[in-house]
This record gives C-alpha cells, structure tokens and sequence, in this order.
C-alpha cells in the first residue's frame, strides 16, 4: 500500500505517496522527472541505473525505494554544481565519450564514486571501477581515457 | 504498398487541415539550442515551422535557412550513436558557408523529413551526404544569384562568410535576411558547384558532437525518456516461444491490480496498461504465472546447428559459378578445405526497446526508435489498414541497435496497445527478457571454403559454399515484419523476402584467384534472424580471412606480404602497409605466450577498407586468453569527422571482439534461453582490449560509409592470433577458451 516517502535527492527532499516496495528508478523518473537514470535490465546487471547513494554507486531497478529513506541520493543531474559541469562530466565531453550514449549516466556516477574513493586510479583500477557497467557500443578505451583525463583535472584542482 | 501521395500542395493543406503536423511540434531540442546560443552571439533557435516534405528532389526537403540566423538540416537519416548528426551538419555548412554552431539538424520524422529508407547499411554519409551536399550547393548557388540580381553584378564575384554575402564593392547581405524564412523551394539540379575539399574548413574536422552535453546532463534524450501530458504505461506478454499459443488465462486478478487500466488480449497477444510503469511491470508478473501456453519450442537441438544448416541445402543460388573449379583445387599443388560457423549473435541493446503512440480519431503518431520512419508507417499502415498519410512516425534516439532490433515491433506493439486507449499517450517499453528473447538476431551461418595455390605461390582457385538464414526482415510494408502481428487473431503471418545479398556480402574475395566461385544455401533456421551490423559481411569475413590465415602457414608465408602480393587496390595494400608500419609488424616481439593475427576487408568489396592486429596473452595454468590490443587502420575516402570515425571504429573493433570471443545465442526444446546478461554475457570493461585506430584520409575521394567496416576482420584476426598462440585453429565461433587444445600449447 502507498506510504509517504521522504526521499533525500540532489541536496533536496521531497515527500511522496509511493509503493515503499517500488523500485527507485521508476520514483526518479516519474515523480522527480529525472531521467539520467535509465532501465537497462531491471536485474542490477547492467549498470544504466545507477545513483550515488553517499558516495557509493547504487543500481536503482530493483531495491525498493523506501531503502532509500534515510540517504543522499546523488543523480547524474545533481552532478554540475552552480551550472558547472563535474570534472568527469567535463571529460566525457573533451574526449567525446559516448556512441549512443545509454550506458553514459552509469559510466559517470560508478566513475564519480571511483574518484571519491582514489582520485589517482590506474587503467585497471578504472576499469574495475566501471566494471558493473555494460556498454554495447564499445566506447569503453574512451571512458577509460575519459576517467584518466577527469582524475588529472581534479588533481590539478586540489 | 499502394502509394497514397496525394499532390504535393493538397497533402501539405491535408496534414495541416488535420491538426496532423502540430502533434510532438515541443520535442524540438530546447536545450540543445539554447547550449548553442549561449556559446556564440547567435540568437536563440525556435526551431523551424513543420512543413510536410514532398519531394526529395528540392531544397527545401533539405535546407532551411529561417530568419533569425539558422541554417536547419533535415535528413531522412536516423542518429543511432554514430555521430550521423554532426557529419551532416559539417557537410552542409561546409558547402553553405555557415559556421557550424548556427545549425541545427531534424532527423527521422514522416511529418518533415524526407523520405531515406532505412539507416543502415552504413548508407548515411554516402547517400544522406550527399544530398544534403547537393541541396546546399544548390542552396548557396540560388543565393547567391539573387544576391547579384540585388546588386546587379556577376555571382562569381561573391564571397560568402559565415551566411553573409559580400561584394567587391563591400555591400552585405546575409542568407537570411535575403530569405526572410521563405524556403527555398528550388529543384536540386545537381549542376551547382560543389567545394574543392582543399578548400573544406568544416569537413574533415573534428567537431565536437551536441548530444553529448545533453547526455552528460542526463537530459531527456531518448525515446524512453519522453514525457507526455497523461502518458499511461504499457507492457506486454510475449508468449515463451516463436510458434506458442495461448491456451487459456485468467485476468481476473491483473484486471483488479491497483493502477491497471486495460488489459489486451487478442488472441496469443497480451497486454497490460498502467497509470505507472512499475504497477504495469507487477501486471506483467502476475499475467506471465496465470498464462497457459500451448508449447511449440524449438525442434532444433542447439548442438545440433551446424548439422542442420547443412543438411537444410536444397538448390543452391549461384553467387558466382566457375566451371570445373573443383578440379583445379584438387589437382594444386597446395590444396585445401574447412569448414567455418558462426552461431546466433545478439544486438543486445543496452536499453530494452521502447515506443510512445497515440491514437487521436483516425491518426496515429508513434514516437518510435526505428531505423525508417517510413518503412515503419508504411508497415503500421498495412497493420492497421489506413492511409499511410494518417500515421506520423516520429523518430527519437534509441540504446544502441547495430542493426533491425526490437525498436520496430515495439513500434508497432505500443500502436496496437494505444488503439484501446484512444486519445492517450501510451508508452509501451520492453523488459530485459523481451528484447533478448525477441529481437531478430544475426543469423547463424556455415561456410565450406576450398582453396588451391600453385607450387610458385600463384593463387588458382578460391569456392566456398555458404549456408545462411535471411540478414533482412525489416518492416517492409507487411504487418507480419511485426512479430506481434504473428500472435493476433487472426494472426498475419511472415513471409521473408528473398533478397539474398546480405548472405554473400563479402563472400568472394578480392584476392588475386584465377577462379572465384559461391554457391548460397538457404536456410530456414530456428530462430527470428534479420540485420545485425555487417550482416553476412561479419561471418563470411571472419571464415575468409582465417582459411587464408591456413593457407599462409601452409605455404609458409608472412600475413601481411601476402595479403599485400595478392591484392590488386592500391588502397587495399595502403591500409596493410599503414598497419605494418603503425604495428611495427616485422618486428613484433613473438613469445611463448602471446600471439599475433592480421586480417582485411573491403566492406561490401565497395566502400571502406579496413585491415587489423591483434595481439593475445594466454595464461597456460589459467588455460585462458585474453585479447591485449586491436590496432586498425580504416580508409573511408574523404574523412568528415575524423573523431567521429575512430569513434565508430573503435566502437566496431570492440563489439566484434565480444561476438567474436563470447557470444552465443543459446536455446533449448522450451525457446530462447539466453535471457539476460548472465545467461547472454558480453564484453565488460576489465576484459576489453587496448584499441588503436589510425585513418587514411582521402579528400579528394568521395566518402564511404565506415560503421560496419571493423566487424569482420577483428572477428578473423583474434582467431589468427589465437591460433598463432595456441597452435588451435578455432573455426566454431565463439572463440572460447576451452576450445583450444591446451595440450598441445
């Protein structure tokens, strides 16, 4: 039965009337109009459906939103600060990282958290980093470059 | 299909007069104008009045220049991740003198765009190209001399900077003001100068594709994130199998689910619409546990296939005959036969197919992720028997489909699902299951290749026998293209056509055999098969360079000489000569454990050339593999955007690696079993390999296609390289670890 359903997303809160056993993606999408998110499997397979949860990256198909309840949540379109893009954001662009682009918002949010955790990652630190993620286009080397080239940029900012 | 096209000016007035043309007129790209705008002085874009295309053969089906500043492109050409929108934009302001950030682009859209068939085939640059290449030419021409009429001077004194038009004497006028928003509604008589490419500014450069911010952003891009004024949700009820029917359900308890909205059954045809995506999905469970199916499954035991295929020979078509080429194999000197497979591959969009549609009276509008908006409204008009002229497919990005995925039967579905809801948005998405279940997959195929060289290396004789399902079931025109057309009552069935030419693409090489012949065998395989990126170009390719790769060591010869000694294109032998050059192949560093493999293509034996290394590492306590680097070089004529093409390229070399080294599509007596990621894995980013591409750029030749040109010779030179490694010659794809003879390592 729907329930209020405080949720903690991009800095804001928001109360709504959900199915606490709805899975988040679907609130994001629908209810907070937020699209960066996307469903890819609905299995956590695949990775398109990543947020940040803290500092961690989350699939949202699956786990029921009310598990979310008491955490900041962290969408692709929380990442640009004050219309500032994030420096990973940043980097997708400078070394056009993307084919079709569906796979883009959990390449970027699982890379966000890698830099949190090691903002100096090797090529197989990234690429384990980014491993939950699939991508069938096989843009993967420009990620990989895209991640490298985003972890110079903040290094340089510190 | 009968063509309803009634004149050009009556269909404009009908279109408007039925309120047709305003429907989806907000998907314009708000944002991606406004990104513009604000990184020059150019005033914000509005988008351009929606005006009915009526003639491929004018200007303005091509090129409008409106009055504020703006050049807008249309193409009949669909952007799937290629980067089809800013090569586009370069080639018309490259010819038109704009700078690129005035311009914009519509693609894919029956109520304005024209008419392109399908995006395939890697067919964009050359034929959307090079129409809007010519429109433009024309476009500046027909400018230009009302300009001169202004003025009363000669055009050819005119320049033109970024859309003004400047005379000797120092008078201006721009594009637009001359135009003040009229179209130009010109015959495209292709006689308008076109620009030498020494003189190309845009074209050639690499500009950075607009998508990308939007994407990064996490804006709404695709058709799965189009949002519409009470938008309700669909999901549907594939049945287990191809040929299963239904046999009884009880909807009883999904009917009375929180949320369900109308439940659809029509025969083995099941559907479910929600006020919200996930009580549709609940819907969705609850109907599969209460559904009753008479099986059918699949009476092709999966290892089985290869035996099937070929028993399944019947009268073959002669590609290419050659009298009395057995003998002269098995009378060579050097002679020799194998046998090749390749199993059923997967598109494998990372987003499961999706569709909006909308029924309004007598009108449908589907926001559809299809490769041919108009294929795809000529199907739905069959389907629904009316005019094609009421129905608007809308084109919007898809996930990635490398080919005919499920973007046109979820098309099709979300239209039969809306026609129960009518004047509501539905939006109909498939599930993980559906798409790897019911998409059209690759074709399995089989090849028997025989070969004979002479005692002084000449190469005599080249036959190979081909076995393959249809690489083509495109909606057409004929509902049944839909699979869901097949489970309505009454069902339409699917007829395939009989275009075998995909079978054979690249079938014959281009290497210097005194005698070439291919006989095609017909095969009506098991599963659902249509285009999947290369088409037969990626199997026929892989068979043909690695039976070559057998012919070289038993004639012991280098794989790059050979190839350079037996090929007759000069640009054929530039790309290997590049690749041993990039490569250092002479003195590649060969170890116990690692190994080296070459391949080529001509892709169609037409349009680019591509040739490549890769390198393996085998771990011999691991009895594994792994793939360390792909190096390509590609020659597509005159490069548009050269980033655009390593893009495409790398993005080539690393899908096929994943056909190539894991991928099968997997069955049993019950159906499809590869479900999922887990049961239908592909490549991840810890096992993907290092890729390096390198161009030949050719400006002063005409642009090919490029998009499909990696697939089948990485497919071939992972093998060579396998075998190079292991001493194993893998001829059954894919090329899995445990297919290799480790004792013999």
């Amino acid at each position: 039965m729907p329930r209020d359903i405080t949720l903690h997303v991009n800095g804001k809160s928001q109360t709504i009337s959900a199915d606490p056993e709805e899975p988040l993606l679907y609130i994001l999408r629908a209810e907070f109009d937020l699209k960066g998110a996307k469903f890819g499997c609905g299995l956590q397979q695949c990775g398109a459906c990543m947020v940040l949860e803290g500092n961690s990256a989350q699939p949202t198909c699956l786990r029921p939103c009310a598990s979310f309840e008491n955490t900041q949540i962290t969408t692709l379109e929380g990442l640009a600060k004050s219309d500032k893009l994030h420096p990973i954001q940043q980097a997708f662009i400078e070394t056009q990282a993307a084919q079709c682009g569906y796979c883009l918002n959990g390449m970027i949010i699982s890379a966000v958290a890698l830099l949190q955790k090691n903002s100096s990652p090797s090529d197989l630190e990234i690429r384990e980093g980014l491993n939950q993620v699939l991508c069938r286009c096989g843009t993967h080397a420009r990620f990989i470059k895209a991640v490298k080239l985003a972890s110079e940029k903040i290094n340089s900012e510190l | 299909m009968k063509d309803h096209l009634p004149t050009n000016e009556s269909r404009r007035s009908f279109l408007k007069a039925t309120g047709h043309l305003m429907i989806g007129f907000n998907l314009l790209p708000l944002s991606f104008c406004q990104t513009k705008a604000e990184q020059t002085e150019i005033p914000p874009y509005a988008g351009v009045p929606l005006r009915a295309t009526i003639d491929n053969k004018l200007v303005d089906s091509w090129i409008r220049l409106d009055a504020a500043g703006h050049l807008t492109v249309l193409s009949g050409k669909q952007e799937l991740g290629q980067g089809i929108k800013i090569a586009l934009i370069q080639i018309a302001a490259e010819e038109l003198d704009i700078t690129p950030e005035r311009c914009h682009i519509i693609n894919s859209d029956t109520g304005q765009t024209p008419n392109e068939g399908f995006t395939a085939g890697s067919n964009s640059v050359e034929g959307s190209g090079s129409a809007i290449r010519q429109a433009a030419a024309e476009a500046r021409q027909y400018l230009l001399k009302m300009a001169a009429q202004k003025w009363n001077i000669a055009p050819e004194s005119l320049q033109v900077i970024d859309g003004t038009i400047k005379s000797p004497s120092g008078e201006k006028i721009s594009y637009w003001e001359l135009l003040d928003g009229k179209f130009i509604e010109e015959k495209i008589s292709g006689e308008a100068p076109l620009k030498a490419p020494k003189n190309y500014k845009y074209v050639g450069q690499p500009l950075q594709r607009d998508d990308i911010l939007k994407l990064v952003n996490g804006e709404s891009h695709f058709v799965h994130d189009l949002k519409m004024p009470g938008m309700v949700h669909a999901r549907i009820l594939h049945p287990p199998s191809y040929q299963d029917k239904l046999q009884s359900i009880d909807l009883s308890e999904v009917k009375a689910l929180p949320g369900v909205l109308k439940v659809i059954q029509n025969g083995s045809f099941l559907a479910i619409v929600a006020e919200r995506e996930y009580q549709a999905i609940k819907a969705r469970n609850l109907m599969e546990a209460a559904a009753v199916w008479d099986k059918k499954g699949i009476q092709v035991a999966q290892n089985q296939l290869l035996e099937d295929i070929q028993k399944e020979s019947g009268q073959p078509e002669e590609v290419m005959a050659s009298e009395g080429i057995e003998q002269i194999i098995t009378s060579s000197a050097l002679n020799h036969q194998a046998e090749y497979f390749r199993p059923y591959h997967m598109h494998a969009s990372i987003g499961p197919s999706c569709a909006v549609a909308l029924w309004e009276e007598n009108l449908l509008t589907v926001w559809t992720a299809t490769q041919g908006v108009y294929p795809v409204r000529n199907t739905l008009s069959d389907l629904f028997s009316i005019d094609a002229e009421k129905i608007r497919c809308i084109g919007v990005p898809g996930s990635g489909c490398y080919g005919h995925n499920g973007a046109d039967d979820v098309s099709g579905e979300a239209a039969l699902i809306a026609r129960e809801m009518p004047g509501v948005h539905v939006r109909l998405q498939w599930m993980r299951d559906d798409e790897h279940k019911w998409e059209p997959y690759g074709t399995s195929m089989a090849f028997r290749l025989s070969a004979g060289i002479d005692s002084d290396g000449n190469l005599l004789a080249w036959d190979s026998a081909v076995w393959s399902d249809s690489h083509s079931t495109r909606p057409d025109g004929r509902a049944g293209s839909f699979v869901s057309a097949r489970h309505l009552d009454p069902p339409i069935e699917f007829r395939k056509g009989g275009w075998s030419g995909g079978s054979h693409r690249n079938g014959v090489p281009e290497y210097t055999f005194k005698a070439k012949q291919l006989h095609l065998f017909d095969y009506q395989g098991p599963l659902r098969t249509s285009s999947l990126r290369g088409l037969g170009a990626y199997a026929n390719t892989f068979a043909m360079e690695c039976f070559l790769d057998e012919l070289i060591r038993k004639s012991d010869n280098d794989p790059v000489a050979f190839r350079i000694k037996n090929l007759e294109d000069p640009r054929a032998r530039a790309v290997l000569e590049e690749l041993e050059k990039n490569t250092n192949w002479k003195s590649r560093a060969k170890t116990a454990n690692n190994g080296f493999g070459i391949a080529y293509a001509r892709y169609k034996n037409a349009t680019s050339y591509f040739a490549v290394l890769a390198e393996v590492e085998i771990d011999r306590q691991a009895k594994n593999y792994r793939l360390k680097k792909l190096t390509g070089v590609i020659d597509s004529g005159l490069t548009i955007n050269p980033d655009g093409l390593k893009n495409q390229t790398e993005g080539g070399m690393i899908q096929s690696a994943s056909w190539t080294m894991m991928e099968e599509v997997n069955f049993d007596q019950n159906g499809v079993t590869s479900t999922d990621w887990n049961s239908y894995p592909i490549l991840r980013m810890v096992d993907v390999p290092e890729v390096e591409v390198h161009i030949i750029d050719r400006p002063e030749t005409k642009p090919m296609g490029a998009g499909e040109a990696a697939m089948g010779p990485v497919a071939a030179a992972i093998a060579n390289a396998v075998f190079d490694a292991t001493g194993s010659r893998i001829r059954n794809l894919p090329i899995k670890p445990e297919k290799i003879d480790w004792s013999k390592v």
